[in-house]
């Protein structure tokens, strides 16, 4: 579903309406749209979440280890959603958490993105001996299971945040490279490619200023895939030891602490997975809306 | 489409189909050495020493430990250690475990029936949901059931899935009591592992209650595995149909009077099959992901908890191995879902 090979030939910016037309598109999905305020209130919360959390992220309340969230018995206002084994409150933990998700996902997505554009463009622009290599490159990343791939790179790296977020950026870059090129392949032979390179554009002029800004509807709906895919993955290693490190307030780690007490107190796995399934369905949800905005296939409804 | 063949057109489609085949091989050849290549790779650059790793706690004295790099062959130049990798692979030789002294293509004979009962139960829970979801969603797009099922599909989709089994551990073996935590059968069964598939060996063993412990031990983390690819294949189900059910073909024989059910079941769904089954093949990377994470939670005897473990322990020839038979078994897969693809879509045989 991600790797729609087609480019769509829409010059963004070009005609003044251009992004009214997408807005329009866009906020006639109303899925989209909520998926677009869930993911604003998101940046909110990470932006201002000292101010907004009740406690510091690693404070341990020694005299409140594994108090149930407020509206259970036993439960107070002061925790909303509990302590856990350690007495943190874990309404703040996950407040702080979601600065390490969205991190994880714009960094995540810069490196994937741009070495994924940059190889693509080789590839797709010099064909022959060069595109070869990069692709046979990318189709033995792709041939591992990308967690598997992942997980074996921060073993060699060494378990950690960076190195998990390089790891996952070389696993979900080959998708990008291969829109690119496969947009590029699609563009290159059209008329105003050969009249900039007739009128003396260079290569490297060709590739970025001429062909890639009309390469970009695929690539900006493969990226909104990514940033929720990124931050799938990084939990799912973070929940595998291999990711940030506790006591690291990021969601995968908090649940992998919590595992020992799923049967003994719930709320220590329920609030931080919720917390990463809500983050990711509101980016899918921005993804799709994107998609359909671009696909003009699906304009005429 | 739908004319009669003439004889000599199988011959000609014969022709074609060989050259497709023997197309695919020399792109995928490559591929597989540099699979050799980067598992061979990676596995140096972990790091630790393997003769360490071996030795474990003790550790061992500086004589031994020469005796031990030559033996194993760790002090020759890298490609010879390579060559030789690669020509004890092609013998079926996939190196000796550290941890456990045994070969590594025995451990992953006798684990991987427990990873291959586990995702082919998740693949066809996936499909017997996910294929009449997705046509039922297109065929009453809009509708209620259509919104529904999609924001099913999407909040699949985007599950956290470690989390997902970690939930259902929660609610059907805590609050319900009805399945157990973890494991394959209850420790009270024994039997010969005929097949090495729980659901079939514990039929053959005639034993009471062996066949439900299996089911019960195997349907929570099937249905954590099928989760991803069950929302995959509702999606692609769905807008495969929507799109071919605005074609002419469709239209006409819509006008020609036959019956909705015959409209969809025959003319709209066999040619909205063909990227459904693409997606189906495409899920099996995705599934052995998945098997990771599942195996972990729910401690399931197979390839992914094995993998993980050998990693956490450092044993470099296990993963090295490991990963080189996964990503032959994913690549394998790959290449019969294209050829399925080249039989059931004549037009992709030509370009």
């Amino acid at each position: 579903m991600s790797n729609q090979t087609t480019a769509v030939p829409s010059k963004p910016a070009a005609r003044p309406g251009a992004l009214a037309e997408f807005w329009h598109y866009f906020s006639m999905n109303h899925g989209a749209v909520l998926g677009l305020v869930v993911f604003a209130l998101l940046v909110l919360v990470a932006i201002f979440a000292p101010l907004i959390a009740p406690h510091a992220p690693n404070e341990q309340y020694r005299d409140a280890l594994l108090t149930p969230p407020m509206w259970w018995a036993n439960g107070t206002s002061n925790f909303i959603l509990g302590t856990d084994a350690v007495g943190r409150d874990i309404l703040s933990r996950l407040i702080f958490g979601a600065r390490y998700s969205l991190f994880i996902g714009v960094v995540v997505v810069t490196f994937a993105l741009v070495s994924g554009i940059i190889l693509g463009l080789l590839a797709g622009f010099f064909r022959g001996w060069v595109d070869t290599v990069i692709m046979r490159v990318m189709d033995i990343i792709l041939a591992f299971p990308s967690l598997l791939l992942a997980l074996v790179l921060v073993a060699i790296l060494g378990p950690g945040l960076f190195n998990a977020m390089l790891a996952i950026a070389v696993v979900l870059q080959p998708h990008f490279a291969r829109l690119t090129r496969a947009a590029v392949m699609a563009e290159k032979n059209r008329e105003y490619v050969v009249s900039a390179r007739v009128a003396g554009a260079g290569n490297i002029r060709l590739m970025l200023v001429t062909i890639l800004p009309n390469c970009l509807a695929p690539l900006i709906v493969q990226a909104t895939m990514s940033f929720s895919n990124a931050i799938l993955e990084a939990a799912a290693l973070g929940f595998l030891g291999m990711g940030a490190q506790p006591p690291t307030p990021e969601w995968g780690t908090m649940l992998a602490a919590a595992r020992e007490f799923i049967l003994r107190a719930p709320w220590v796995v329920t609030f931080p997975g919720l917390a990463i399934l809500i983050t990711v369905l509101a980016i899918n949800l921005i993804g799709d809306g994107l998609r359909d905005a671009f696909d003009p296939k699906l304009k005429r409804s | 489409m739908g004319m009669a063949p003439r004889p000599g057109r199988h011959l000609a489609i014969a022709r074609t189909m060989f050259r497709y085949i023997l197309n695919k091989f020399a792109l995928i050849v490559p591929t597989i050495i540099g699979i050799t290549l980067a598992a061979f790779a990676f596995v140096r650059l972990l790091p630790g020493d393997p003769i360490l790793a071996m030795a474990g706690e003790r550790g061992v004295s500086p004589e031994r430990y020469a005796e031990l790099l030559e033996r194993f062959g760790y002090n020759r130049p890298i490609w010879v250690q390579y060559f030789d990798y690669i020509s004890g692979v092609l013998h079926g030789d996939f190196g000796v475990s550290l941890a456990t002294k045994r070969p590594v293509l025995g451990e992953f004979l006798t684990l991987f029936p427990a990873t291959l009962e586990l995702a082919t139960v998740a693949m066809l829970l996936a499909i017997a949901i996910g294929i009449p979801a997705g046509i039922f969603a297109a065929v009453k797009r809009g509708s209620w059931f259509d919104q529904l099922t999609m924001g099913a599909a999407l909040t699949g989709y985007s599950m956290p899935i470690f989390w997902w089994g970690l939930l259902l551990i929660i609610f059907f073996s805590g609050t319900l009591g009805w399945t157990p935590v973890s494991g394959r059968i209850g420790l009270q069964y024994f039997f010969p592992p005929h097949t090495g598939f729980m659901l079939i060996d514990s039929l053959i063993s005639g034993k009471k209650g062996a066949f439900s412990s299996a089911v019960s031990h195997l349907i929570l983390p099937a249905i954590v595995l099928a989760t991803i690819p069950l929302a995959v294949i509702a999606r692609q189900t769905r807008s495969a149909m929507l799109e071919v059910l605005g074609e002419d073909y469709v239209r006409t024989a819509r006008a020609k009077g036959l019956s909705p059910r015959r409209v969809i079941g025959m003319h709209a769904f066999r040619n909205a099959l063909i990227p459904v089954v693409t997606t189906i093949g495409l899920q099996v990377g995705t599934l052995m992901a998945g098997a990771i994470l599942t195996e972990t939670i729910f401690s399931w005897p197979g390839i992914g908890k094995w993998m993980i473990d050998s990693i956490g322990k450092r044993d470099y020839v296990v993963v090295q191995s490991g990963l080189l038979l996964i990503a032959l078994i994913v690549m394998a897969v790959n290449l019969v879902v294209d050829l399925l693809y080249a039989v059931i879509n004549p037009r992709i045989r030509v370009q």
